[in-house]
């Protein structure tokens, strides 16, 4: 292990076969956690008092928001390190997130919208986090539809560094309006925060599904980013032999 | 900076046409609304402020295209970035004279079109306020927005996909400032808010045009 | 790896150079274009930079210029510098006075009408200088463009790519002229140019292929 810094894997050629050998335990650590999460939130945990057996979509829905946020900052953090630093690996692994992140954000919608139906009769409330996550959906649009418009990666790169940042320092900005706004039009009746209080298997089982989330991210934005050096790097020497000896 | 400002008074004067067009947008967009929804005055007081904010934010938005579009493409850009004068500051000049040229007429068309959605005399007041306010946020925001996207084919749909989300607290408290009036309640709280956010994006947006622009020229 | 070459005697070294590039690398759109330049340009100095097209010639003088940064290297700049690029930035919808005025103000230059009205002579394009930008022609607008170089100015580092484009057999005299001079007078000057150019004491900078 002599010589092995921070810096050893920022070298796309060093990081993509690490990343390689590194993405089937982290799909089996994904769908070991999956199947605990899903094990203890569906079979375990008690049935909640006022909504029955419907609330249980929740423990799908809040890991996905979490990881929809979450994602944002690491894209944008890693962006940004990407621009200042010009280390074009840090951009590679920011444009890879930003699918996952959008997906992440839009499963979070889609369960907010299925715990809905049955909770309030309605397919979609304009409750003021479910409000923030579609627009936390469209940021990342604007990402992914900015970074593939421009043609020459290292401008596609820092533009959409500066974008993520501009992001970044608004959402809190954005959601404090949304809340104001929710609070003026509707009052409270209708609020995903009035979850039901958490017994400890529903703690639990929202944490393992997390974990899964989390591996699960970690997985395909590393295929994805592979893939990436391997489109970006596709004239250096060391892809021109990996493609040789692939033959 | 003033001598920017100047060239595109000039300019604009001497396209007149197409500085009036977001303008004809706004009033053929609002006019919509009614068409839509049907002529009942109750209703189209409710929806007044809302509606004509959106119009007002895409109209603003349209006009971005041309922000910085026209001097990238003969070279004027370049020249900017190299006379050695500070790039955010010539960021807020351009933003300054957009908002000038189709900011203004904005803010002072909407209570016309107010008075068309049946909009009494307080909530105009507020109304034309708001927008006063809030129409240099979408000039600066916009800023940011086209000088990310210059020189790319869809740089106009793109412009309104970036800046839209960023724009949409504008939108709440510039709108929720005259729903406020109509329930009674002062508008103090959304106008303070509107300036706050004034304020942040003076401070942050010119900053950001001038590394958008230095990474568009790179 | 880069090459340069001079048609005749080099002019003595002055203490600091106009512009001095250290293992300048450039890359556009992911390729390597060119790396390990180093350039140094004394003040006195022309030099015309050639090469194969995309070879990175106007990449180089954006670098120089501090249009874009380097991806390896950085350079040097021991005296101010005036930038033309393909375009003109002349505005269409001014008069070519207008529009040459508002750049000499921008650049801090002299801005006032006689003071452009003898540059605008000096290039032959005195005569239009009411007219609308929009109905130059491309070598008048050139010529518009290039009255900035004509104007007094302490010495200065001309990059200018492609300004010989458009011009005629006049024009293109006039310019060598007026670079001669400023050069002559302690300026340096940068440029490219597709056509032959003679110039005495004029040095040649080759672009060739990096790695080819």
């Amino acid at each position: 292990m002599a010589g092995l810094t921070w810096t050893t894997f920022s070298a796309p050629s060093r990081f993509e076969p690490l990343a390689g050998k590194l993405i089937p335990w982290l799909w089996a650590l994904t769908a070991v956690f999956a199947l605990a999460g899903l094990w203890v939130g569906f079979a375990i945990a008690p049935t909640d008092f006022q909504q029955g057996q419907s609330y249980r979509i929740i423990f799908i829905h809040v890991p996905a928001a979490w990881m929809s946020m979450v994602l944002y900052v690491a894209m944008a953090f890693w962006a940004s390190i990407g621009w200042a630093f010009r280390v074009k690996l840090a951009s590679m692994v920011a444009r890879a997130i930003a699918p996952t992140g959008a997906l992440f954000t839009f499963l979070a919608l889609w369960t907010g919208a299925l715990w809905g139906k049955p909770t309030w009769g309605t397919w979609w409330v304009w409750d003021a986090r479910l409000t923030s996550e579609l627009i936390l959906l469209f940021l990342y649009l604007g990402f992914i539809a900015l970074v593939e418009a421009i043609d020459d990666p290292v401008r596609g790169d820092h533009a959409g560094a500066l974008l993520a940042l501009v992001g970044v320092v608004n959402v809190p900005i954005i959601y404090f309006s949304v809340k104001w706004w929710n609070t003026l039009h509707q009052g409270s009746s209708i609020s995903m925060t009035a979850a039901p209080k958490m017994a400890s298997t529903m703690l639990t089982s929202m944490l393992l599904m997390t974990i899964a989330f989390w591996a699960y991210a970690f997985a395909v934005v590393f295929a994805r980013t592979r893939a990436v050096i391997l489109e970006r790097e596709r004239d250096a020497q060391w892809v021109q032999a990996l493609a040789r000896s692939a033959r | 900076m003033w001598s920017l400002i100047r060239r595109d008074w000039q300019l604009a004067a001497r396209r007149r046409v197409e500085a009036l067009l977001p303008l004809v947008f706004f009033i053929v967009a609002a006019s919509l609304f009614p068409l839509g929804v049907g002529p009942e005055p109750q209703m189209l007081r409710t929806m007044a402020p809302g509606a004509l904010w959106v119009c007002a934010l895409l109209a603003s938005l349209l006009s971005l295209t041309g922000l910085y579009g026209p001097d990238f493409a003969d070279g004027s850009l370049e020249q900017f970035l190299l006379c050695g004068q500070s790039v955010p500051g010539l960021a807020l000049a351009k933003a300054f004279a957009h908002w000038t040229i189709f900011g203004l007429p904005l803010v002072i068309t909407a209570p016309l079109l107010g008075v068309m959605f049946d909009v009494k005399g307080p909530e105009l007041a507020t109304l034309t306020l708001g927008l006063l306010l809030g129409t240099p946020v979408l000039s600066l925001l916009g800023g940011v927005g086209a000088a990310l996207t210059l020189g790319l084919r869809s740089g106009g749909m793109l412009i309104v996909l970036l800046v839209l989300p960023l724009a949409i607290p504008v939108l709440i408290f510039g709108a929720g400032a005259v729903t406020a009036v109509s329930a009674g309640i002062s508008p103090d709280g959304h106008l303070s808010l509107l300036g706050a956010l004034l304020l942040m994006t003076l401070l942050g947006a010119p900053w950001a045009t001038g590394a958008a622009l230095r990474i568009a020229l790179d | 790896m880069v090459t340069g070459t001079s048609t005749d005697a080099h002019t003595p070294s002055a203490a600091t150079p106009a512009l001095h590039t250290h293992n300048l690398g450039c890359q556009r759109g992911g390729r390597l274009l060119f790396s390990r330049l180093n350039l140094a340009v004394q003040p006195g100095q022309a030099w015309w930079v050639r090469g194969p097209n995309g070879r990175g010639k106007t990449s180089l003088l954006r670098l120089l210029a501090g249009l874009s940064r380097p991806a390896e290297g950085h350079i040097d700049r021991g005296l101010p510098l005036v930038f033309m690029g393909h375009q003109h930035a002349l505005k269409d919808d001014m008069s070519a006075l207008e529009a040459l005025q508002f750049l000499t103000r921008l650049h801090s230059e002299p801005s006032e009408d006689d003071a452009l009205l003898q540059a605008m002579t000096r290039l032959g394009v005195a005569h239009r200088r009411k007219a609308m930008v929009r109905t130059l022609s491309q070598g008048q607008r050139r010529r518009v463009a290039l009255s900035r170089l004509a104007l007094p100015a302490a010495p200065r580092t001309w990059i200018l790519d492609e300004p010989f484009d458009a011009l005629d057999d006049e024009g293109v005299a006039t310019l060598n002229t007026l670079i001669q001079q400023h050069c002559a007078g302690g300026g340096a000057a940068v440029f490219t140019s597709h056509q032959e150019v003679h110039m005495p004491g004029m040095h040649t900078l080759w672009l060739e292929a990096a790695g080819a």
